[in-house]
């Protein structure tokens, strides 16, 4: 949930990038951490194992700028893929604004999108929130791999209404990551302006 | 949306909370206390922060009474309320207070884990009713519109401003 602090005038909001192990929610941080100016981000925190694999999360904080003389802060974080961390992504899903689901292109890893899905959902719905009523926007990662299914059949299987804003991104190269990022903070400010109204 | 209401802290609230956070660091001898939402939010700050980088402090507390607080019930208990944690030379003493909010509080060996514990029980309560107030606040906001939110004027080119670089 978003924290509005009058004293400091700010305003802060979770944003959670989910996804199946290895798909490139890490990736995203990475990437958004080295390419905003310095005065923008704090430091950015990894909770991972040896091998680089996220253990717990990663944290990035950024500050986008002044709405109506209230800094805009967001708070991001990735949870760890790996099925058996579970219990860990059901935590970092608490107080969540909007979520960045990365989706991996590669053929094989079609079902493994599927289930990290089916996950989110089901995690949500623990704390009482529906996907479908939270800010939410896809990224189908890896576009660059010659073994990445084609966008229709991507669609198909994680957008079949068409409703949520998709975008394609090769994470490491970093395109589509800052197009990926704006679509949600957008979407999370609009769903502020509601809920306030 | 959720479960839990929207924080939202206004100055007086902050003045409030601040001056009892000041209070505890000179009772108890800290270095630094800290009260942090249990989603990773600094809400205040007192004593003696130079050098540290309190945005990352939030979030790493909050992680570590989340991660904590799941292991609590998996063996049966609720949550764990009191947590300490021992440096060579600083310390850490985490307790949550409201259900919301974690105290942390920061000490070296000019204070000692008994007056810390002692002072942290005081402050505590006093913390705990000046948020359970502003949770009351925060949720009758919720329903009859309050005073509004900066939010709620805001248009679309305020959005697609800040991404304008
Ligand atoms: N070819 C290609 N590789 C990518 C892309 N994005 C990420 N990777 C690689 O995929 C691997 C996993 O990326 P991470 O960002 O660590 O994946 P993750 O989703 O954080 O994985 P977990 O922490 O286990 O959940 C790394 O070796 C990345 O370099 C991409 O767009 N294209
Ligand atoms: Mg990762």
């Amino acid at each position: 949930m978003a924290f509005i602090n009058y004293s400091a005038r700010e305003i802060n909001c979770k944003l959670v990038y989910y996804g199946p192990g290895l798909c490139g929610k890490t990736t995203n941080l990475k990437v958004i951490y080295e390419k905003t100016a310095e005065g923008a981000k704090g430091k950015m925190i990894s909770l991972a194992t040896e091998t680089e694999r996220t253990l717990f999360f990663d944290f990035l904080p950024l500050a986008l700028g002044e709405i109506r003389g209230f800094k805009t802060r967001f708070h991001l974080y990735t949870v760890p893929g790996q099925v058996f961390y579970d219990a860990s992504r059901k935590l970092i899903l608490k107080g969540v604004d909007g979520v960045v689901f990365v989706a991996d292109s590669q053929e094989e890893r079609f079902e493994a999108n599927l289930e990290s899905l089916e996950n989110l959902q089901q995690n949500l719905r623990e704390q009482g929130l529906e996907l479908s009523k939270i800010p939410w926007v896809l990224q189908y990662n890896k576009r660059d791999l010659p073994n990445a299914v084609s966008v229709e059949e991507m669609r198909k299987a994680l957008n079949p209404t068409g409703e949520i804003p998709e975008f394609e991104a090769a994470a490491m190269s970093g395109k589509g990551v800052f197009e990926t990022l704006k679509a949600l903070a957008k979407l999370v400010l609009l769903e502020l302006r509601k809920g306030s109204k | 949306m959720s479960l839990t209401p929207q924080l939202v802290l206004f100055e007086e609230d902050h003045t409030k909370i601040l001056a009892v956070s000041k209070r505890l660091v000179s009772d108890a001898n800290a270095k630094a206390v800290f009260l942090v939402d249990k989603n990773g939010q600094m809400v205040a700050e007192a004593g003696e922060l130079v050098g540290i980088d309190t945005t990352s402090l939030a979030s790493l507390v909050a992680g570590n009474i989340a991660a904590t607080g799941g292991l609590a019930k998996i063996i049966g208990e609720n949550e764990f309320p009191v947590h300490f944690h021992q440096g060579e030379r600083d310390n850490v003493h985490i307790t949550l207070v409201a259900q919301r909010i974690i105290l942390v509080v920061v000490f070296d060996d000019r204070s000692s884990l008994g007056l810390v514990r002692l002072r942290v029980k005081k402050a505590g309560q006093k913390l705990a009713e000046l948020f359970e107030d502003l949770f009351k606040k925060a949720e009758a906001e919720l329903s009859d519109e309050g005073p509004g939110s900066p939010f709620a004027e805001i248009t679309d080119d305020d959005i697609d401003n800040l991404f304008s670089d």
